[in-house]
């Protein structure tokens, strides 16, 4: 049994004593062909073969995402899978952003070759080397206000690369990234599917509501 | 979809054709077929259910498998009516049957009596339409109350100093605090402001055949998998169809409301899932399709005898749109939070709900709240501090410190009624059916700025007093987002300013009636969903009242 099976299995006993048994039972077929499903989708997404890099490509795209993400005392984005997410979302999700990869890699390997003469690949480029590639085609951050919600837009090859690294790492392992929950571990998001209080440091000894002392000054 | 539910043919004039299965549109026709009518909902959107619903960040923030597509039903924007709208993406609402509700935050605030009123208390404000409501909070306090017991709102009544009276209290407790809701909870009675249990409309108790929160952390954005969240679709559509009176049709996208030479409406047309087109008949028709797509459907039932759309003799189809105004506030804290735990929301406060303008130099008020609203990937691509490397190991190691440990301060506020600010059909840009798009005309009344800036600024001394390791803030900016969409075809009294009358009724067509956030007369202090709500079970009430009467009969 894989862990992605797992875990929505831990979720539906837990919901046998946690939730109304009556909402249970009448959701129980449902929620185990949605478990089913997503774990068809999970392995669907991790195939044997690309579906639309060449392999020599998935090695390209494979080292910059482990720079955008870096293995360091903690899984990048290589241990996550992220290259085997993106491939199946250029099939996918992300089918229209075809064209920034086909286009992009190239440019960013002749960028490579311009910058450091002799080298042919990133992925033969030392990792400092590979950053300095990198930061020249990283627009400068413009005004970091939050999205309402983050959405990409027409960004260049490399921003799309970065936001589909980002998502692969990140994403419910349950959808085809995130491989064995790795990006969850470094952001310290656990995998259960329901929870309860106490949730974090500062909500673990609250003694309850209680009226403010002080008379409201209701004008 | 069960065998036995209503299937009505087109040609069968039903009692009532409801345009919309959200917020208002769910309880509608909920109250109307449980009063014995015969009820048709036609929704733009699926009929998704909590299997469908996944924790997929793609699906649901890059892919909008629950609202609006931007490829599908573009958008227009523009400041002001002098500029050519740029296409761009404008707003986003629920497209599926229970609408917005299905995907909301859930605040569940009332509003207070000073917001049916405040025109006369405060006096004009020059450049403007702001106007007292027809009704006042005592009106819908009963309906208000309904909300809370039929629906499911969790809360504590008699928290808050400035709530407004109550009939009863909350029928379940508040949801458990989170870490954000005990920082913020400490820093605020310090500066000795009054936080309180926020209510909301997910379920802290179980209830027949749904859940109570299960804290999955998937919420905002998100449909509920275990029916927690009160939105229409986990309540008011079921209990419409239980009454074996309420047939929901969805993927049916109203494009027209037909009327006849009496200038009385006929049905509904819409598209169905081929794009045949279908006109369902009716004795009454009841649009509820949000604050955009009930003008934009007006508009585009413009016809000889109505040349400036259908019930618009006023000109204020579509006009006077208030987005509510916002900002936030971010800080890290030394220990986990694990926001990312639960619903997004556990304590407010509303010491600010009336400033008083001669003192702070600006008209408004507001409501502050404590919340993780982020999903991981959202988070990243959006959580961190302003300066933070977008990615290599700095990046990496700020995601690591800090997802646990941020939280969120959001102002919310008032947006002042402005003619020019509004929805309309787009001259050029059309949508995948061929039908003109939305255009957004909006630009933020000084005032409604000012307002959350001054608030940001008490959230930044809320954090200080929290202790926050880091903090920083988004000023408000000139809105070109819309999310809530209110006033756009406003209650009043006076046909020439107003779109409905206190029972919903369209001034100009009297078997029509308009019911969603586009009534709202002002926009309160930024959670319109229960007010909305409440309206609807309030316009249920009037409307039966009169097709009993007879009233509605040709």
């Amino acid at each position: 049994m894989t862990t992605n099976e797992l875990s929505r299995r831990t979720f539906l006993l837990r919901a046998g004593t946690g939730i109304s048994a009556a909402w249970v039972s009448a959701h129980w077929p449902a929620l185990l062909s949605a478990a089913t499903h997503a774990h068809q989708v999970a392995k669907a997404a991790t195939p044997p073969k690309f579906e639309f890099f060449t392999p020599e490509q998935a090695a390209e795209i494979d080292a910059i995402t482990a720079r955008i993400i870096p293995t360091d005392d903690t899984p990048g984005a290589r241990e996550a899978g992220v290259v085997y997410f993106i491939d199946r979302g250029l099939a996918t999700f992300a089918v229209d952003d075809q064209k920034k990869y086909r286009e992009g890699l190239p440019d960013l390997q002749a960028r490579v070759i311009e910058m450091f003469p002799g080298i042919s690949k990133f992925s033969a480029a030392t990792s400092e080397q590979q950053d300095e590639v990198l930061h020249s085609f990283d627009e400068s951050t413009k005004s970091a206000r939050r999205p309402f919600r983050a959405r990409p837009g027409a960004q260049d090859f490399f921003e799309t690369l970065r936001q589909h690294t980002i998502a692969g790492f990140l994403i419910d392992p349950d959808y085809g990234g995130n491989s064995s929950g790795a990006g969850w571990k470094v952001i310290g998001r656990e995998r259960e599917h329901m929870f309860q209080s106490p949730f974090g440091y500062y909500d673990k000894d609250y003694l309850g509501w209680q009226p403010a002392t002080k008379e409201a000054n209701k004008s | 979809m069960r065998s036995d539910l209503p299937k009505y043919k087109t040609s069968d004039e039903v009692d009532f054709v409801i345009i919309g299965s959200g917020a208002a549109g769910g309880i509608l026709a909920k109250e109307l077929s449980t009063n014995g009518f015969r009820v048709v909902v036609l929704e733009q959107g699926p009929y998704l259910t909590e299997s469908d619903f996944s924790h997929n960040e793609i699906e649901i923030l890059a892919q909008d498998k629950l609202t609006n597509h931007p490829k599908l039903q573009p958008n227009t924007f523009r400041k002001t009516p002098d500029e050519k709208a740029k296409p761009q993406r404008a707003l986003v609402y629920g497209r599926c049957v229970g609408g917005t509700s299905v995907h909301f935050t859930a605040n569940f605030w009332r509003f207070h009596e000073i917001d049916f009123i405040e025109r006369s208390k405060i006096g004009p404000i020059p450049g403007t339409t702001f106007t007292d409501w027809p009704i006042t909070y005592a009106d819908l306090e009963p309906y208000y109350t309904k909300v809370e017991w039929e629906i499911g709102v969790s809360g504590l009544a008699g928290a808050s100093p400035f709530d407004p009276p109550r009939s009863k209290p909350y029928p379940m407790p508040p949801l458990p605090v989170k870490s954000s809701g005990v920082i913020f909870e400490r820093a605020a009675s310090k500066l000795g402001w009054h936080p309180f249990p926020a209510p909301m409309a997910i379920l802290s108790q179980p209830r027949p055949g749904r859940s109570a929160c299960i804290n999955c952390g998937f919420c905002l954005a998100f449909g509920c998998e275990v029916g927690a969240k009160s939105s229409s679709l986990a309540t008011a559509i079921r209990m419409a169809e239980k009454t074996g009176r309420c047939e929901i049709r969805p993927n049916s996208y109203v494009h027209r409301i037909e009327t006849d030479a009496n200038g009385r409406a006929v049905g509904a047309v819409y598209f169905d899932e081929q794009r045949n087109t279908h006109l369902q008949k009716a004795k009454a028709v009841v649009v509820c399709a949000n604050g955009a797509e009930t003008p934009r459907l007006l508009l585009l039932s413009a016809n000889k005898q109505f040349p400036n759309g259908l019930a618009n003799s006023s000109g204020f189809v579509g006009k006077n749109l208030m987005l509510n105004s916002g900002a936030i506030s971010m800080g890290v804290f030394e220990h986990p939070l694990n926001d990312y735990k639960g619903f997004a929301v556990s304590r407010i406060f509303h010491d600010f709900y009336e400033l008083d303008a001669q003192k702070v130099g600006f008209y408004g008020g507001g409501g502050i709240d404590a919340r993780f609203d982020m999903t991981p990937i959202g988070f990243a691509m959006g959580g961190l501090p302003p300066g933070t490397p977008r990615w290599g190991k700095d990046f990496k190691a700020a995601l690591s410190h800090n997802f646990t440990r941020t939280m969120e301060i959001f102002c919310h506020g008032t947006s002042l009624p402005l003619e020019n600010n509004s929805f309309s059909l787009d001259p050029d840009l059309k949508d995948a059916w061929g039908l003109p798009a939305l255009r957004l005309t909006y630009k933020d009344h000084p005032d409604d700025l000012k307002l959350v800036n001054w608030l940001n600024v008490r959230a930044q001394e809320l954090l200080d007093a929290a202790g926050a390791e880091k903090k920083w803030s988004y000023p408000a900016q000139e809105q070109q987002f819309a999310v809530h969409l209110l006033g756009t075809c406003r209650m009043g009294n006076d046909p020439k300013i107003s779109v409905i009358n206190a029972d919903h009724r369209t001034h100009d067509v009297k078997n029509l009636f308009l019911c969603d956030g586009s009534s709202l007369v002002t926009s309160g202090r930024g959670q319109p969903t229960m007010t909305i709500e409440a309206l609807a079970f309030r316009a249920a009430d009037r409307i039966t009242a009169l097709a009993k009467r007879g009233e509605l009969s040709a």
